[in-house]
């Protein structure tokens, strides 16, 4: 067993159920370019290093997520249309336990 | 009107490097970015980074790379125009174009050669009422004039380094500085964290957090802001309000230029990196083509060999001659330096 499925709604509204691998190590963020969720060269800018945040999705699962680091969440606190269940996607790597994981991209 | 042999729109690594390439067969460069610095994402986004693939540098900080770059290219004395962004473009009846830009300086060449990485950086703005109508009328995004905040009241919004350098800046030359930001705590570097506390603690700097600047009133201009902090609003009168919530890059006006543009980059063809118009090349992050890997060596690569095809454009009676640096030395290139400096060749046993 080596993908998961992960629900993204991208920013036209579109849902879309992925398979994502755990084999390797890879973040939602490379996941939503890996498979061309959003227009490119609109996210994941600073390359997954929390300093530009427009990778920012709203998690709309309770699934157990990774805790926020002081930059992640130094990062949001300067973005646009933060939600209380906003996180930046390239914070977040992929394991078993995120399957059926359910997220949103958030607007430029 | 700036003339020039090419004019190389974005300064990044692949456009400072080009500068090289193209001095190299004396051809002449001038630069055009939106930023008011060089060095593309490498200065804006990640300076203080280390960068482990540069060939021949195991290892290299990012704003380091981009000073030797500047060092490398600067004996072929390239121009710049920065703090502008590359807007228009136009092919005269001599084959030559002219590229304007939006504060309408134009420069004029036989080759452009667009470097634009992701795209120009355009300042993130805030999500305000009217805020178009403020803007150049008191609300700035960037600061390329210090002096015009000199005993003005200006409000920073913002909490990364950006935020606090220039409130540091701007409180010494005696601006009257409110910083806003949404949290307690300031996402910069620590010394400038603290000096900003210092600054506070002198009186020289207010700090309202944790805050957001709600609403710009004013007639004709910004004449005040209200200020919210934990429901509670304020209005401040400020002269300036300087919001700097960082810089996201967008292809922009390049992208109606009629050139072929494929998820938002340039398509080029990899012989030389020529564009669909002849005499316009893309290369660095800009372009795409089979196989692209958006990395700087990849820009170094296509600089290089864009600048063979630029100068069969510029001279086309002119023959060019591969030649090394090594053999030829940076000036030799034309032939001028006919040969490198011998070794001796003398015998040992006599
Ligand atoms: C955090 C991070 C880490 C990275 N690490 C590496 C790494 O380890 N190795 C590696 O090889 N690469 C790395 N990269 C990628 C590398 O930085 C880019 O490949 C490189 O910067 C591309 O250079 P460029 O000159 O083509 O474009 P850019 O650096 O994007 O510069 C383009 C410039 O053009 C300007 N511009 C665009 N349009 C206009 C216009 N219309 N008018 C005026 N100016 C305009 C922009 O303002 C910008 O300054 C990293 C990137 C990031 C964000
Ligand atoms: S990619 Fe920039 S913050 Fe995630």
């Amino acid at each position: 067993m080596s993908d998961i499925n992960i629900f993204i709604k991208d920013r036209d509204g579109v849902s879309h159920n992925i398979k994502a691998p755990i084999d390797i190590s890879i973040n939602l963020m490379e996941l939503i370019r890996l498979h061309e969720l959003a227009e490119e060269g609109t996210l994941g800018i600073c390359g997954g290093t929390a300093m530009c945040a427009s990778c920012q999705c709203y998690i709309e699962s309770s699934h157990p997520l990774p805790k926020m680091e002081a930059e992640e969440e130094a990062m949001l606190s300067e973005a646009f249309y933060v939600k209380e269940n906003s996180r930046l996607s390239c914070q977040i790597n992929i394991n078993a336990k995120l399957s059926g994981l359910s997220l949103e991209i958030a607007p430029e | 009107m700036i003339k020039t042999d090419i004019i190389i729109i974005g300064a990044g690594p692949t456009g400072l490097f080009t500068v090289f390439e193209a001095g190299l067969l004396k051809l002449k460069c001038h630069l055009i970015d939106t930023l008011p610095q060089a060095g593309g994402q490498c200065s804006e986004i990640y300076p203080k980074k280390p960068i482990y693939d540069i060939p021949g540098f195991p290892e290299i900080l990012a704003g380091d790379l981009i000073k030797n770059l500047m060092e490398q290219c600067k004996q072929f004395k390239p121009g710049f125009t920065l703090g502008e962004r590359a807007e228009d473009i136009i092919k005269k009846k001599d084959g030559t174009f002219v590229v304007t830009t939006n504060k309408g300086t134009k420069h004029q060449a036989p080759v452009v050669a667009i470097a634009g990485g992701l795209g120009s950086f355009e300042p993130k703005k805030p999500i305000l009422d009217r805020l178009d109508f403020y803007e150049d009328k008191g609300v700035e995004y960037i600061i390329k004039e210090p002096e015009i905040y000199r005993g003005k009241k200006v409000v920073i919004a913002g909490g990364g380094d950006s935020a606090l350098d220039w409130s540091i800046f701007l409180a010494n030359i005696n601006a009257d500085i409110t910083l806003v930001h949404r949290r307690n705590e300031f996402r910069g570097a620590l010394d400038s964290v603290e000096k900003v506390r210092e600054l506070k603690n002198k009186n020289k700097i207010n700090v309202i957090t944790p805050a957001e600047v709600t609403k710009i009133s004013g007639r004709d201009k910004l004449e005040s802001l209200t200020i919210t902090s934990k429901n509670t609003e304020t209005e401040l009168l400020a002269d300036h309000f300087i919001p700097l919530f960082g810089l996201s890059p967008r292809l922009g006006p390049i992208a109606n230029w009629g050139l072929e543009v494929e998820k938002n980059a340039i398509k080029v063809d990899t012989f030389d990196y020529q564009t669909n118009i002849p005499g316009i090349f893309a290369i660095g992050d800009v372009n795409t083509y089979s196989g692209k890997l958006k990395l700087i060596l990849c820009g170094f690569h296509e600089a290089t060999l864009m600048c063979q095809s630029a100068h069969k454009i510029i001279h086309p009676d002119k023959k060019n001659v591969f030649r090394y640096t090594t053999v030829s030395g940076v000036n030799g290139f034309d032939g001028s330096r006919k040969e490198a400096k011998k070794p001796v060749i003398q015998s040992i046993n006599n």
